[in-house]
Order: structure tokens, then C-alpha cells, then sequence
């Protein structure tokens, strides 16, 4: 609603008191993530504000618990990076290797029983993840594959597809399909065509979701608490093992780092975005 | 009428439909292996945890003459000399094979005490004698005339059980089989359903409250000030859960920045800081915080669909700001708002992290109970059991969801 003066002055109030609103709700949202920040950057072994650090002396900030991430003695979080690295990427190419196939399928018009193979396909999403992870424990157990990396990666393919499945559909309803037709007509095999048409189109698409399975499993805490040994920590499980014992400031420059990481993915999926809507033909309005 | 023939002279009816087969089986082809890898490692996982919590064969494995026994044993009065004989082989046959730590812990979810009971018992029994065992195993120790251990025995004998399912809404079965309410001490499960389906109601409700105004704005400012505001909500929803969670403890903890800023303002004394955190408070907060883009984004995303022509329209026909909202917008976001309601109240019926990390006792949910089965009791068919209502629960919203907007309407980023 546009206010211009000749809106009544109650109408007035009620927008600008519209405004505060929802720049409360804009603070809420973000101001919390940017309280770790400048903790991480604290001298002392606290997690509270000293008074040194509000009065901007240059004496209270240090880098030193960064050291102590990357330096420390007996320092877990080496190995909880590799881990979750290794985890992550291996998860990514299973989610979105099986899920970009299974989209291409559903996105047919010729797929039979749709609507049921999509909610069985999106299901991971939707299960609580203590059911998934008790019921993937035992699974596991089974097969001989319980506190093994192999068996972190499966849960987390199992986990990531959905992501994949959804942002590739998408990405395939707006795809017109005459341009197959006209490379079949062409003489192009359906192998050369995929490659050719269709996974340039839709690659935005495919890496996005790969996005998204990859944050997934980076993020993932609750399966990896039932399966992991102590061979297999990853970083959610270090922050949460250290959010549990004590809050101290080295977690704090991880969820730094972390943050850092999540700009870094938001950039990526903005570029993708636009990307996407150029290759479609969307101007941006 | 002709038959209309292809090149190769088959009916062009006949051919078509071929065709179609072929593409409908290799759109399935497609599929089938994400479709066979998910129903091998998560459809049937899932299936068998949900058998776990009917399944009670391990004690009349343990015990299986006695489990016959007490099935004719009426329960009113004292077991015969015959209950305590082949009770004392079973669990003579039991420990010879060190299996007796294993009765002694199933049996005492049937009834507190009988760890302690058959652990002390089973060191005696190569001094048994083979006459008398009644009064041997009273003499041994007073509670094995107890009939209350022999009921509870007999209630916890059946292959397949729905004790546990009772179990977790604080239910029991006595030993004549009827139905009846827990000790009132012993009830815990059903103010924790209560908890997680009011905290979960209640997040929903908020988020809702918050997320409709700033998605209102998103989507009627022009686009370049709106992806930028729309980064404040996509920034928390990429950045990771556990990271989410840290900040709100270093917020609402004793020493923290809101009792600072309290503090400071002389809102409260340095002495009497608010609790904030290992409490609902917590929970509750955290939250709402955490769930809320996944309001945001699907109402954006319908609202953005709203033509702004519409609200023009109702003022110009004479409507008053508010009437024209509420007759006309408000109606058209209905969508946007069963989505995020269903998506936000999916989420937060299972949430596990952030109520176990900020919670403290008293901000628990459901999750953290079944979490607490799992890895502390080891009551593995408790867990299954809870799991299963949960995974029900979830299930009929997840149904309600594809069926009100349909599974292809989900969307995100």
C-alpha cells in the first residue's frame, strides 16, 4: 500500500507502525547469527561481552581461538573437517547422481503411479530424523556396516535425495520439451541428447540440489549421533558434543567459519538462480 | 472404417500404444534405482523398526516353558510349586548360557526391582535343591512370594505385545489383561506428547504471526530492495542448525547479551537474572527463530503471485484498507499459509537439537525422550514404539499436505 499525503493520518500510523513490525521480525531473524562473530574474536576464555570488548579496545580481541582450532593440542576439529568433507562430497555425488535420474523420470509424462513414487521419494525429508536414525542404526547394525564411513555416506544419500529430486523437477517442469524432439529429428541419439540439451539446461538445476544435499549432510546431526563412532566424528557432532559439555570460544570461531561457509553457498545459489531464469528466457522484471 | 497402418503395416493404434509402453518403462527405468535403493535401505529399515515395538520374543525365548506356564496361571493366587520348578530350569538353562543379565533387564521394565531380584537369585541357584522350590526361592529372598512380581511376569510374556504403545501414553495392562492408568508418579510420556504438540502448535502460531508481515513486504517492495532483504532469511536457513542454536545459548544464558541488555537498562537487577534458557522459554524461542524461513518462503512465494491491481480494485469499489484485506488478500494467501503452517508444524513435532541443547528438563520434546530410550535405557522397543506414533502423527500431516497443495508444490530457496 503506497502512502502518499493525502492517506488519512490513522492509515499513516498503521503503516509506519507496519514497518517497525517487520523490522523487528528482519532483527529477529538475523541478528543472532552476527552475535557470535565478534565473541570469536575474544581474548578471554569467555562467551559473554567483557567490558574491554565493548569499549573497542584493541587488547580484548585475539585471534587465538582460531589457533586453537587449527593448532591445538589433541584438537578434534582436524579430523572432524576431513570427515565431514569426505562424507559430504561422497553423499553429494550418490543424492544427486540417483536423484537427477529418478527427476528426469518423474518430469515424463509417460511415468506411471507419480504421485505415489514422489511421496515415497520425498519421505526422507519429511521423517523425523530420530526415526530415520534409529531405524538406519539397526539397519545398519545388520549389515555389518554400524560406526563405518560407508554407512554415514548411505544414510546421508538417503537423506540428500530429496533436495535433489525436488529443485531438479522444478527446474524440468519449465523445460520445454519440443527441443529433444527437434534433436531427435535431428538425428541425435537420446544419449547425445541428453548431454547435449538437456543437461546444459537444466545443470543450474542439478547444482542447486547438489547444494542442498551437500549442506544436508555438512549440517547433519541426529543420524550421525546414532552411527558414528569416535573414528567418524564430523563437525556437528564436535559443536555438538561442545555445546553440551561447555560453551567455549573455539566453537564459537567454527560457527564463524561456518557462517562464512553459508554466505559463500547463498552467493553460489544466487548466481545459479539468475543463471537459471536467464537460460529459461525469464527477464528479471 | 479403415484401419489407419503404419510404414511397417501395423495398426497405427497398436503402434502408438507400443510406443507408449516403451516410454512409460523407461521413464520408470529412470526411477527405479533411487526407488529400489530407497526401499531397500530406509522403506524397510523403517518397516522393521515399527515391528520392534511389538515384538516381545525375546523373553519367552529366554524363558520358555515359564511363559507357557504363566499363560494358564490365572493370577489371582499364589503360582504352584510347577510355576516355581520350571521357572527355576528356565533360569538355571538361561544363566548356564550367561543370558540371565538379560532377563534380569527386561523383566524389570515389566517391574522395578526385578534386576536386583534375579541378579541376587541367579547366584544361588547351583545351591538349589531339587525338592521344595517354592519355599527354596522365598527363603532366598521374601519378594519371590510376592505376587506382584509373578503378575508383572505373566503381563510381560506374550510374543507380541501392545504394552509398549500403552507404555508411552502412561497406560498399563494388569495381570488379568485389563487397561488401566500408570501410577501417577510413573506418568511421564503423556505431558510430553501434550508438550510437543502444544510447543509445535504454538512455534507455528508465532511464526506464522511473524513471517506474514515481512513476507507481505518482500513480496510488494520492488524486486531489487526485496532480494536483499530476502538474504536476511535465506542466511539462517543455510546456516547450520547446531550454528543457530550456540548463538540463542550465548543470548539467553545467565551471563548472557539479553540479561546484559536487561541488566544495563536496569530492567532487572544484576542478582535476580532472568532464566532464560534449560527451560521451555528456551525452546520455545530458539525455535520459532530457527522455523521461521520455512514460513517466510512459501508465503512469499504465493503472495509474489497476488497481483497488486486486486487491493486497488477494493479501495476503488469503496472498501476501507482493512476490509479489502481481509476480503480480498488475506483469502488469496490461503495456500502460503496452510503450506508453511503444515511444513513449520512437520518440522517442529520432531525437533530433537535445539530442545535438547537449549531445553534444560522441562523443555524436552518427544524426540529427546525416544533419543533417550535409544541411547540410555536401551528400551529399543520403547523407542520403536514412540517412534511409531510420531511417524504416524507425521504421517497423516504429510497426507494432508499432498492432498490440500500437492507434493509437486513444494518448493525452496
Amino acid at each position: 500500500m503506497a502512502i502518499n499525503k493525502h492517506t488519512e493520518l490513522r492509515y499513516k500510523i498503521w503503516h509506519y507502525a507496519y514497518l517497525t513490525i517487520c523490522g523487528l521480525v528482519f532483527f529477529f531473524l538475523i541478528a543472532p547469527l552476527f552475535v557470535i562473530v565478534p565473541l570469536s574474536f575474544n581474548a578471554e576464555q569467555y562467551i559473554h561481552f567483557s567490558d574491554d570488548m565493548l569499549a573497542l579496545k584493541p587488547e580484548a580481541f585475539s585471534l587465538r581461538w582460531y589457533e586453537d582450532m587449527v593448532y591445538g593440542t589433541k584438537n578434534p576439529w582436524g579430523l572432524a573437517f576431513k570427515n565431514s568433507l569426505v562424507i559430504g562430497i561422497f553423499a553429494t555425488i550418490g543424492a544427486t547422481t540417483l536423484g537427477t535420474l529418478a527427476a528426469l523420470g518423474l518430469s515424463s509424462k509417460y511415468m506411471p503411479y507419480k504421485a505415489l513414487i514422489m511421496s515415497i521419494l520425498i519421505s526422507p525429508m519429511v521423517v523425523p530424523l530420530i526415526i530415520s536414525g534409529s531405524a538406519l542404526f539397526f539397519f545398519l547394525a545388520k549389515i555389518g556396516l554400524s560406526s563405518s564411513m560407508l554407512g554415514i555416506i548411505i544414510s546421508h544419500i538417503i537423506l540428500g535425495t530429496p533436495f535433489v529430486v525436488i529443485t531438479v523437477t522444478a527446474t524440468l517442469s519449465s523445460f520445454d520439451h519440443s527441443l529433444t524432439r527437434a534433436a531427435s529429428s535431428l538425428g541425435s541419439s537420446p544419449m547425445y541428447t541428453f548431454f547435449k540439451v538437456i543437461l546444459p539446461l537444466i545443470t543450474p538445476g542439478v547444482i542447486s540440489g547438489a547444494l542442498f544435499a551437500f549442506v544436508t549432510s555438512f549440517d547433519e546431526v541426529v543420524v550421525v549421533l546414532f552411527l558414528a563412532g569416535p573414528d567418524q566424528t564430523t563437525v556437528p557432532i564436535q559443536m555438538w558434543t561442545g555445546l553440551r559439555e561447555q560453551l567455549s570460544p573455539t566453537i564459537l570461531s567454527v560457527a564463524t567459519c561456518l557462517i562464512a561457509g553459508s554466505i559463500i553457498i547463498l552467493v553460489l545459489m544466487e548466481i545459479l538462480r539468475r543463471r537459471s531464469e536467464r537460460l529459461r528466457g525469464i527477464q528479471p522484471r | 472404417m479403415s484401419i489407419i497402418l503404419t510404414t511397417e503395416g501395423l495398426p497405427l493404434e497398436k503402434s502408438l500404444k507400443k510406443v507408449e509402453q516403451k516410454n512409460k518403462f523407461r521413464a520408470f527405468l529412470l526411477v527405479l534405482p533411487l526407488l529400489l535403493f530407497l526401499i531397500v535401505a530406509y522403506v524397510w529399515p523403517i518397516l522393521n523398526l515399527l515391528t520392534r515395538s511389538v515384538d516381545n520374543r525375546l523373553i519367552s525365548d529366554l524363558l520358555p516353558q515359564t511363559a507357557i506356564a504363566l499363560s494358564n496361571w490365572e493370577g489371582n493366587e499364589m503360582p504352584s510349586e510347577d510355576i516355581y520348578k520350571t521357572f527355576y530350569l528356565d533360569l538355571n538353562e538361561a544363566h548356564k548360557q550367561k543370558l540371565s543379565g538379560k532377563v534380569s533387564t527386561r523383566l524389570n521394565y515389566a517391574k522395578n526391582g526385578f534386576k536386583s531380584l534375579i541378579n541376587k537369585t541367579r547366584r544361588k541357584l547351583k545351591n538349589f535343591e531339587d525338592e521344595n522350590y517354592k519355599d527354596q526361592f522365598i527363603d532366598l529372598n521374601k519378594k519371590w512370594g510376592d505376587i506382584e512380581y509373578w503378575q508383572a511376569m505373566k503381563v510381560a510374556m506374550p510374543k507380541y505385545t501392545i504394552d509398549k504403545y500403552l507404555g508411552s501414553v502412561d497406560l498399563e495392562k494388569n495381570y488379568s489383561g485389563e487397561i488401566i492408568q500408570k501410577p501417577e508418579k510413573r506418568r511421564i510420556h503423556r505431558t510430553l506428547w501434550y508438550r510437543t504438540f502444544y510447543v509445535a502448535l504454538g512455534v507455528t502460531i508465532c511464526c506464522l504471526l511473524l513471517a506474514y508481515p515481512i513476507a507481505h513486504l518482500l513480496s510488494t517492495l520492488p524486486l531489487r530492495y526485496s532480494n536483499l532483504l530476502l538474504i536476511c532469511v535465506l542466511l539462517p536457513f543455510w546456516t547450520s542448525l547446531l550454528v543457530r542454536t550456540s548463538s540463542w545459548m550465548i543470548l539467553l544464558q545467565q551471563q548472557g547479551v539479553l540479561n546484559d541488555i536487561l541488566v544495563y537498562f536496569k530492567i532487572v537487577g544484576d542478582k535476580s537474572r532472568l532464566e532464560l534458557m534449560y527451560n521451555m522459554t528456551g525452546t520455545f524461542v530458539a525455535m520459532t527463530q530457527i522455523l521461521l524461513p520455512f514460513m517466510v518462503l512459501p508465503l512469499y512465494s504465493v503472495m509474489k503471485t497476488i497481483p497488486p491491481s486486486l487491493m486497488r480494485a477494493g479501495s476503488s469499489l469503496g472498501g476501507t484498507p482493512f476490509h479489502s484485506f481481509r476480503k480480498i488478500y488475506f483469502p488469496l494467501t490461503y495456500p502460503g499459509i496452510g503450506a508453511g503452517s503444515l511444513l513449520v508444524f512437520i518440522l517442529a513435532i520432531g525437533y530433537y537439537i535445539t530442545p535438547a541443547l537449549v531445553g534444560g528438563a522441562s523443555g524436552t520434546l518427544i524426540s529427546n525422550r525416544i533419543a533417550y530410550h535409544m541411547k540410555e535405557t536401551l528400551d529399543w522397543s520403547m523407542a520403536s514404539a514412540m517412534g511409531t506414533m510420531l511417524l504416524v502423527s507425521v504421517l497423516v500431516l504429510y497426507w494432508l499436505y499432498n492432498k490440500i497443495l500437492g507434493i509437486d508444490n513444494i518448493k525452496l530457496g
